[in-house]
């Protein structure tokens, strides 16, 4: 049985962004909202279509000028007038409304020194943050680059208190990844309800969980052929060399097509949401799936 | 195939040296025609295209400050640029073919033209690795990587036929670099298959043309 789900707009916002939109997100207040494109923000309220501020403009005078774009944003789950963007270049600005009517000049600037070891050509490109969320908790914000998930705190802009490893065995792969366009690849990450984990999709199928306060992580697939229902999720391991295990999957078989860039997870409960191509997996941990 | 990540290797090793300097040469190569490809595209993906700008430059920059544009011995340029001339023509001729007869100045295709002409059996293939030539040649690689942005901007047809109308053809390692992109098109998002994607209907008149033909040329790349 198909379920079939039929949508009709009931607010249209048009005319606002020149750019591709790459975020929107409602402020605390519940009535103001805020979209993204490549160069600026806008601010709505959420029952006028027709009227937006402009909050964030980053576009050059001179286009030929443009080095850094803007990837996501967030408005402070309980500071109304503060939000963060991410750019390009893998910076975070966290913004004051407060502080002036269009927000260009950012109040904290949370910026990582590059490591000189592993500078590349491809450093920048994989710097990039594809997506930035703040913790419930309002403290501290958690972003995505190619590589790595890294926690920051608020009050540290100098670098991230926690950076995870997502599928560090890509790091030698970046060229071929560069070829194939994979590495513009934009990933989203989350936070559980209570902030102890963390979560962040990857390729084959492949999603990662990492436990703050344990440091231990896992490794799971979202696919028709590993998940009936009620059945439980097995830990998947990809080996870089060394001892391979049966079941563990090779470097170079991964599937690059199949990639799982949109991941959700409930704020209360332990149920996530995770998009892989065009299926939409639910899953919940065994404690939830016993007592419902 | 590539060295990880690129790394600059030790100034001492002559054997690297060559390698890390050629495995630069195909990426910019790759970067460039990733750039004109990106161009093409009704609604080009600006992170993106930001993104491979910056590295290009960053290339530029390197390459500037080892004072090597050029690199390869003598018999490898030709042997190289004799290739790339075989791949472009091959490339040309199929499109020729199949290309209406009216000549668009706006038309890809008749871009791709352009590069043996300027590669012809008498013209000395080693020209593109003189001495005098970094100069001239950095003068035009920043001018198209400027117009880049400014062309993204302006979306015109003819635009593409300005943007390149000063670039060496022998920047485009074509062959490497579309058997590349054809292999990815499958994974790739901004791939190929985008051009497919709009070669239907699309907004503005102008860019009909380019896209038909575009789609042709895509056809042929992808028999190929």
């Amino acid at each position: 049985m198909d379920l079939m789900v039929e949508v009709s707009p009931r607010r249209v916002f048009a005319n606002g962004h020149t750019y591709h939109i790459n975020s929107i997100s409602v402020n605390s207040d519940c009535e103001t909202y805020m979209s993204a494109d490549d160069l600026r923000i806008n601010l709505w309220h959420l029952a006028i279509t027709d009227r937006s501020f402009n909050i964030v403009d980053i576009k050059p005078a001179n286009m030929e000028d443009l080095t850094e774009v803007i990837t996501a944003s967030e408005f402070h789950p309980h500071h109304c007038n503060l939000f963060v963007y991410s750019s390009s270049k893998g910076s975070l600005r966290l913004c004051d409304m407060r502080a002036a009517a269009l927000c260009d000049k950012h109040s904290k600037l949370f910026e990582e020194p590059e490591d000189p070891s592993n500078r590349s050509f491809f450093s920048e490109i994989i710097s990039s943050v594809s997506d930035v969320k703040f913790s419930h908790s309002g403290r501290y914000m958690l972003t995505r680059d190619y590589l790595t998930v890294k926690v920051w705190d608020l009050n540290m802009e100098a670098r991230p208190i926690e950076t995870y490893q997502v599928h560090d065995y890509l790091r030698s792969k970046l060229c071929s990844l560069y070829e194939n366009d994979c590495i513009f690849d934009k990933f989203e990450c989350a936070w559980n309800g209570s902030d102890s984990v963390i979560m962040t999709g990857a390729y084959n199928n492949f999603f990662r969980m990492f436990d703050r306060n344990t440091k231990r992580d896992v490794t799971l697939e979202a696919s028709r052929e590993s998940s009936k229902p009620r059945a439980v999720l097995k830990p998947r391991r990809v080996c870089v060399g060394g001892k391979r295990r049966r079941d563990d999957i090779s470097v170079d078989s991964l599937d690059f097509t199949k990639k799982i860039l949109h991941t959700a997870w409930h704020p209360a409960e332990n149920i996530i949401a995770i998009a892989a191509t065009n299926n939409l997996y639910i899953f919940q941990d065994k404690v939830n799936s016993d007592m419902h | 195939m590539f060295a990880r990540g690129l790394k600059r290797k030790c100034a001492e090793d002559e054997e690297a040296a060559p390698a890390y300097s050629l495995q630069r040469q195909s990426l910019l190569d790759m970067s460039l025609v990733k750039l004109q490809l990106c161009h093409m595209l009704v609604e080009p993906n600006l992170c993106r295209s930001v993104l491979i700008a910056n590295t290009v430059r960053q290339i530029q920059e390197e390459m500037t400050q080892d004072g090597s544009w050029c690199v390869p011995v003598p018999q490898t340029a030709g042997r190289a640029s004799r290739d790339r001339l075989v791949s472009t023509e091959i490339l040309c001729r199929s499109a020729r073919e199949g290309a209406r007869p009216a000549h668009d100045p706006g038309d890809p295709a008749s871009e791709l033209q352009v590069v043996p002409a300027a590669q012809a059996p008498g013209a000395p293939p080693g020209g593109v690795w003189d001495g005098d030539g970094p100069r001239e040649n950095r003068g035009s690689f920043h001018k198209s990587l400027d117009q880049i942005f400014e062309t993204l901007e302006s979306q015109s047809p003819g635009a593409v036929q300005e943007l390149f109308s000063d670039v060496d053809g022998s920047y485009y390692d074509l062959d490497a670099v579309l058997t590349g992109m054809v292999g990815g098109a499958k994974s790739g998002q901004d791939g190929l298959e985008a051009f497919a994607a709009t070669a239907a209907p699309s907004p503005s008149a102008g860019c009909k043309s380019d896209l038909g033909e575009l789609d042709h040329v895509v056809e042929i790349l992808v028999e190929t």
